[in-house]
């Protein structure tokens, strides 16, 4: 094959691949410029302050908003991840630092398993360990649904930040005379923290966006609680979250809920790229 | 047509090259010529310049960014350097075997010799065969493979893994081969296989071979150069330069003062 | 064992870490055990609750298995809450046929991507590319799902499907059937919506195992005298096909266990899925839909056997791609 005919095929693939990667890139583009355009609209203060009510609502033009679920999503994300992140670094540290452990393998295997599940299937799995038994959809079992979610990548961070410490650390901490733990604690994980806490920003983020586990735990509400700062009120019923109300919103055949639901996307967007760019600084400060 | 005494024929040359990474280690000013069908060994200290220059004469320095090669050098009289001049026609004539063996591990061994053929677009199988017995013949490679061609070229150990490299390398015919020290990452035994196939592979190719070895320059080489700090000191007849150089520190350098 | 040229490899293979477990003072050892009892409990939960999905959703699908089989109920095509007859085959036909055309879809753009990031850009385009593609994956399902129920259904609908649809009614009135009511919301909206979505998982790994690839490979094509595409097909990709690979099963794993946009897209239809533009399900789909209807026992408990064969589907679909990287990747036992 002659010369020019393999650099004609050189640039050939080149258009291609490029071509390939904009087929990509602008439907994203696209979305996140719909998003943006079309929930501008409906971001005003009634959104943060008032809570959803009826269809009617919406459909008479009174306030309305999604106060709870923003809220909601708040309170539930936060127990959330006050219960994911001590067992997800715990099991982290596990893994790296007591590789000899015979739990191990196992850990590792059904960690990675669980990474890779369905996130329905850990909301199926609340609805019948909790919800089923007591006989109600409560923001604690969607807390405790998106805690299986942000388990595995807590732990999997975690272990993938402390294996990056390297050994002369735990080295120096050993010949200082201190014992293990104390060696992981105060010598390794400082200096794993950036790692750490990358992570669990990252396990948040995931987490945050979910619907499909809410939706059968939580399940939703389109009021405020009572008293709206106890959040024992949104544990304890059933409570609404920006991902499960934007699904609703959007299936619903209101258009001023589509507005809103858009506005809910705007939102949700923002969440994960703060957290995304949060996350790049810290890990660039560590090189 | 009287007979004339037959002068040696030059077959690469270098005038000026000078590659310059941007932080003052390359080379400098290097100017040599290089027979036809000789072993050219190329000493010195290690970071000194020998792997540049030889990087150089094929135009692998076009792959990095940040690199600028002025100079010219020549093969048969063309300047690889001049514009207008195709970098892979370039490599197919010089080709270049390196310091750790590299066969394409999902590849056979066969398909690994005639990996260079298939580019150039033969695609005969009685040709791919007949180019790929030749070249693992001239690579003291055909006894030990010649059963099992099929297979997977990661299963050879690495000095099979070189002379493989050094089929491959010959398949496509070069005019010149470039050695970058091919046998430090080898074991005595396939060292001293890989220098006896350099005495015979001599009479297909011209040579030019990297070494940080000195005895192993001694050895197999006809003509050797020294560099230092970027820049060729001195070069000339191998026996010359080791029994008797000119320079100082080519004399240092042989018997062992420092490097 | 070691090969030739291996030695130093060898060495590091056989010299162990230090041992840990010396340790010191008995205070020491005494903190040291608390520590490593709270890390194995936080370890056992993990384990836990790996064991505890398996249990519960085995449990919950004994009922709807025993009386319809454990293939008879994955096979039937006939999915009625009324009659109490509960086939799944409609829903995992959908699945597959959602997922495996995502793949497909998407498998060469995402290798294109990383590529174009790991091969030809520049590092700031490489740089803004791969930040590209994770913010791509960092996207909510249910976003996605709205742009594509309120935006790309609607547009497929009047710009794709009506007139395939009308055009076919006049000149081909045969393939009608098979093509099916073109509301836009079926199994085309979900699988180009979802391909969109797996896209990362495929780019990320590729990416990274392309980057893997030995500058010595390179130059030994290169030093061939190949083109740079010829040293990508000829000594880069294959190399690299091991994580080329276990990225397109991963993409694959996620595409099956992807809820949210495919049930805003799918249609949600329980019948089998056999025309092109018109309504179907996904197993996770049917799941999430029917969820809150579901007051028989019998429904419920279907709908939890289908988590249970997403389930194992998903177990093994992970397994497979851990597999196929161990196997695929030079280097590795097997090469």
């Amino acid at each position: 094959m002659n010369l020019k005919r393999r650099y004609m095929r050189d640039r050939l693939m080149l258009i291609l691949i490029v071509l390939a990667s904009l087929v990509v890139l602008t439907p994203l583009l696209i979305v996140l410029w719909y998003v943006a355009s079309q929930g501008i609209s409906a971001l005003n203060i009634d959104f943060f302050t008032k809570d959803l009510g009826s269809p009617t609502r919406a459909q008479f033009g009174q306030a309305t908003g999604l106060a709870q679920a923003i809220a909601g999503t708040f309170v539930i994300d936060m127990t959330a991840l006050l219960m994911a992140v001590p067992v997800g670094i715990g099991a982290g540290m596990m893994l790296a630092e007591y590789k000899e452990h015979p739990l191990n393998p196992l850990l590792r295997v059904l960690n990675d398993t669980m990474n890779g599940m369905p996130a329905i299937l850990k909301g199926l799995l609340i609805f019948t360990l909790v919800v089923r038994p007591s006989g109600t959809f409560s923001g604690f079992a969607g807390s405790l649904a998106l805690g299986i979610v942000m388990l595995p990548i807590i732990a999997r961070a975690t272990e993938g930040a402390l294996t990056l410490v390297p050994w002369s650390i735990r080295e120096a901490g050993l010949a200082l005379g201190l014992p293990r733990w104390r060696v992981i604690l105060a010598a390794v994980l400082p200096v794993a923290r950036p790692g750490l806490v990358t992570g669990v920003l990252i396990a948040f983020a995931r987490a945050a966006g979910e619907a499909a586990p809410l939706l059968l735990t939580s399940l939703g509400n389109n009021f405020l609680p009572r008293n709206p700062w106890n959040p024992l009120e949104y544990l304890t019923k059933a409570a609404d979250t920006l991902p499960q109300r934007l699904y609703s919103l959007a299936v619903s055949p209101y258009q001023q809920w589509h507005a809103m639901g858009w506005a809910a996307g705007i939102i949700l967007l923002l969440l994960v790229i703060v957290v995304f760019l949060v996350g790049r600084w810290l890990t660039r400060r560590n090189h | 047509m009287p007979e004339t005494a037959t002068k040696p024929r030059i077959r690469m040359e270098t005038k000026a090259i000078t590659v310059d990474y941007g932080n003052g280690r390359g080379v400098r000013n290097v100017s040599l010529e290089f027979e036809d069908r000789k072993v050219n060994a190329l000493i010195g200290p290690s970071g000194c310049g020998k792997t540049t220059f030889l990087r150089a004469l094929n135009r692998m320095h076009d792959l990095m960014r940040g690199v600028k090669v002025t100079g010219q050098a020549l093969l048969d009289g063309d300047d690889i350097y001049a514009p207008g001049v195709d970098p892979v026609t370039v490599r197919r004539r010089i080709g270049m075997v390196f310091q750790k063996p590299t066969p394409f591990p999902t590849m056979s061994i066969f398909d690994n010799v005639v990996a260079g053929l298939k580019l150039v677009g033969i695609r005969d199988r009685d040709q791919l065969n007949q180019i790929a017995e030749r070249s693992l013949r001239q690579a003291a490679l055909w006894g030990e493979v010649s059963d099992r061609l099929k297979s997977p070229a990661s299963r050879l150990s690495g000095g099979q893994q070189q002379r493989l490299s050094i089929a491959r390398a010959l398949a496509v015919e070069p005019d010149v081969l470039l050695m970058d020290e091919p046998t430090s990452s080898l074991d005595p035994a396939a060292t001293r296989r890989i220098e006896e196939l350099v005495g015979t592979l001599k009479e297909d190719v011209t040579i030019i071979i990297v070494t940080h070895n000195m005895q192993q320059a001694a050895r197999i080489s006809d003509v050797t150069s020294f560099f230092l700090d970027g820049e060729v000191i001195e070069s000339g007849a191998t026996d010359r330069m080791f029994t008797n150089p000119s320079d100082e520190r080519t004399e240092q350098y042989v018997t062992g003062r420092f490097g | 064992m070691a090969r030739a040229g291996n030695k130093a490899q060898a060495t590091a293979r056989t010299c162990k870490e230090p041992d840990l477990r010396l340790t010191t003072r008995t205070g020491g050892r005494i903190g040291d055990k608390a520590f490593l009892t709270i890390l194995t409990i936080f370890g056992l939960s993990v384990v836990a609750i790996a064991v505890l999905m398996a249990w519960t959703l085995g449990r919950d699908a004994t009922e709807p298995i025993q009386r319809f089989g454990f293939f008879g109920f994955l096979t039937g095509t006939r999915w009625d809450p009324v009659s109490g007859n509960f086939g799944a085959w409609p829903f995992v036909l959908g699945t597959l046929v959602t997922s495996v055309a995502a793949l497909a879809l998407s498998f060469l753009p995402a290798l294109g991507l990383a590529i174009l990031s790991a091969e030809y850009a520049p590092k700031w385009i490489a740089t803004i590319v791969d930040y590209i593609v994770d913010l791509l994956a960092a996207i909510p399902s249910v976003v996605l799902g709205i742009w594509g129920i309120l935006v790309l259904a609607p547009t497929l609908r009047d710009n794709v499907y009506r007139p395939i649809y009308e055009w076919a009614a006049t000149n081909a009135p045969s393939q009608v059937g098979w093509l099916g009511n073109p509301t836009g919301y079926g199994l085309v909206t979900a699988t180009l919506v979802l391909a969109l979505m797996i896209v990362p998982y495929t780019t990320a790994l590729a990416r990274d195992a392309i980057r893997l690839v030995p500058s010595e490979q390179r130059e030994a094509a290169w030093g061939l005298g190949a083109t740079r595409w010829e040293v990508l097909r000829m000594a880069v990709l294959p190399y690299a096909r091991g994580g080329i690979a276990a990225g397109a099963v991963l993409s694959f794993g996620r595409a099956l266990g992807e809820t949210m946009a495919v049930a805003m897209l799918i249609g949600n239809s329980s019948r089998l899925p056999l025309t092109l533009f018109g309504p179907a399900s996904s197993m996770p789909s049917v799941i999430v839909n029917e969820f809150r209807e579901a007051v028989d026992a019998l429904h419920l408990s279907s709908l939890m056997a289908i988590g249970f064969y997403l389930f194992i589907i998903s177990l093994v679909v992970n397994l497979g791609a851990a597999w196929i990287q161990r196997r695929l990747v030079p280097g590795n036992a097997g090469l």
